[in-house]
């Protein structure tokens, strides 16, 4: 009977999709030994309505900790919380969205407890009693496989990476009080900034929409955004030269150094395939390329080009795809 | 104001990597190594802010093997003070071994602020600033694209997914510094270059702890099935989207 804690993010009074994701990857560990998923689900008070959700993805228990300071993300409070519901949940394994805030927590978790973090997993699996991850390291051109052993497992898993199981447990809902007082917390988020309304997230979209330098300026961005808004379902991102010459914010760079996506469909629209870029979206399940350059190295990812002028191409495709969805 | 910053050699990313004999490591041969992006720009951050406070001293720290040293007379070559090596065979996985050597190292050196990279590049793991945090018992506030000192407080701002947080923390902390907080990292200069030759540069075993979780296979990933060119101009649309239609089924 071994446990395992899942960290169940919440931004907004809302889980995000990464909380289901590593619930099911939680579910697979615990299933190999016959244990329960126990989910912790920080945030302000209300934040439990949304318990249910993670007993319908797999959560034996969820441990509900609300409290109002707790509408802002407070890295010391969750990860002093997290690694004493480890202990009182005798879990061998923790499993934590590697967001933002994943990423914060998780090594502060693992070095409360005494054991390494396996980061960035885009898969999950059980080795007999061993914990196996696969993380792609060096901007995805290397596939390491790691096993965490020692006393509790600490594993971040990449958002988007993971599917999302159905197989619903009870989600039995206990309160949980925070291990620390937030009055008590040094590092205070003083402000939250969220950008563009309703603007999907890069992690978690199922397309997005990349523009680079071959849209020549950054009011042309809006045909990227266009085309975005035509899917319906697609976050806008860039690279890294766009990033740095301020078109675009930083938040947005897909790439080596920026952020590494993994969509159903990823477009480049007037990029030219450099390898940092190809790093952070080659495990997109299709690839769209449309380059005026008939050799960009982008063609040799993309499993469907189109060579031409960007600003002919794509205001003829976001067309056809507003007329594509409006049939179904 | 005393700024330690913690650096990591890495191979460069251009290169084509091949898997070592052991099937579990990178094969190092003729591969080109120097600092990982996000440490360098976690060096210009600590010079940067050691210009704009007079009396600032800023100490690099690399763990590894002696080739480490040509990461950190880099940094000295930047215009850090002072080097430390912690001499080990190699960086261990997890975070935890590395981070406990770190902490050992920095615990008694009285730094108002120690920075890391968001993440090496080659482990791209991100772990060991907030592991080293959380073993000294001081603040964090990771992935900042701008920082902030005053006094013995600091203020910074991080991205995260779909917006931008801004953290106010007490220093002594720790930083771990994500891309745009610098615009680019210096290049060291031929003054600075030679200064970097006379600059300390002490090397001592590290006192590496537990690790618990370790690489047992690396391969190399599948390569992406060639693509096609669907056609040339805003005419080959109706294709592309029959495509995403019928063979892709995404659209």
């Amino acid at each position: 009977m071994a446990n395992v804690l899942v960290v169940a993010e919440a931004r907004g009074g809302a889980l995000k999709k990464v909380a289901f994701e590593a619930t099911t990857a939680a579910r697979t560990i615990a299933d190999a030994s016959g244990g329960q998923v126990h989910a912790v689900l920080v945030g302000a008070p209300g934040i439990a309505a949304e318990a249910s959700k993670l007993g319908a993805t797999g959560a034996d228990v969820v441990h509900v900790c609300e409290h109002p300071a707790l509408e802002q993300f407070d890295a010391e409070v969750l990860a002093a919380t997290v690694a004493a519901a480890a202990g009182a949940t005798a879990a061998r394994a923790i499993v934590v969205g590697g967001t933002a805030m994943g990423q914060d927590i998780a090594p502060r978790v693992a070095a409360k407890l005494g054991v390494g973090v396996a980061a960035d997993a885009t898969e999950v699996t059980m080795d007999g009693d061993a914990i196996v991850i696969r993380h792609p390291m060096a901007t995805g051109k290397v596939i390491a496989t790691l096993a965490a052993s020692g006393p509790v497992a600490v594993i971040t898993v990449r958002p988007g990476a993971l599917a999302v199981g159905t197989e619903a447990r009870a989600g039995t809902v206990q309160s949980l009080a925070p291990a620390l007082d937030p009055a008590a917390s040094r590092v205070k988020v003083t402000k939250l900034t969220t950008g563009g309304g309703g603007k999907l997230d890069l992690a978690e979209a199922p397309v997005v929409v990349s523009g680079g330098r071959g849209l020549k300026a950054p009011e042309n961005f809006k045909l990227v955004e266009e085309l975005a808004d035509a899917f319906g379902n697609a976050a806008v991102g860039a690279t890294r030269a766009v990033t740095d010459d301020g078109w675009r914010p930083h938040s947005d760079q897909i790439g080596q150094t920026g952020r590494q996506v993994a969509p159903n469909l990823y477009v480049a629209v007037g990029i030219s395939g450099a390898i940092q870029h190809v790093a952070g979206m080659r495990n997109s399940k299709t690839i769209v390329a449309i380059n005026k350059d008939k050799d960009a190295p982008i063609f040799k990812v993309a499993d469907y080009g189109i060579v031409g002028d960007v600003f002919e191409i794509v205001p003829k495709f976001t067309e056809m795809v507003k007329a594509a969805r409006a049939q179904r | 104001m005393k700024i330690a910053v913690c650096i990591k050699r890495v191979p460069d990313m251009g290169a084509r990597f091949k898997i070592g004999a052991d099937g579990a490591s990178i094969d190092e041969t003729g591969l080109k190594f120097d600092m990982s992006d996000f440490d360098e720009w976690a060096v210009e951050a600590a010079l940067q802010l050691a210009e704009k406070h007079a009396g600032s001293t800023v100490t690099v720290i690399s763990l590894g093997p002696d080739s480490v040293q040509e990461t950190l007379r880099k940094a000295l070559a930047m215009g850090a003070d002072a080097a430390v090596q912690l001499k080990a065979e190699s960086v261990p996985a997890g975070g935890f071994a590395v981070a406990q050597a770190l902490a050992a190292e920095l615990k008694d050196g009285g730094y108002d602020l120690i920075l890391f990279g968001r993440l090496a590049v080659d482990s791209a793991a991100g772990i060991t600033g907030p592991m080293v945090a959380e073993l000294l018992g001081l603040p964090c506030a990771t992935a900042l694209c701008k920082l902030d000192v005053q006094g013995t407080s600091a203020t910074g701002e991080r991205q995260i997914e779909g917006g931008v947080e801004q953290l106010a923390f007490p220093l002594p902390a720790v930083c771990t510094i994500d891309q745009g907080l610098v615009v680019q990292a210096r290049y060291p200069s031929l003054k600075g270059i030679m200064a970097a030759k006379k600059k300390p540069l002490a090397s001592k075993p590290a006192a590496l702890g537990g690790v618990g979780v370790t690489i047992t296979k690396m391969e190399l990933p599948a390569e992406r099935a060639a693509g096609r060119i669907v056609g040339e101009g805003a005419d080959a649309v109706p294709e592309l989207v029959r495509l995403l239609q019928t063979e892709a089924k995404v659209l």
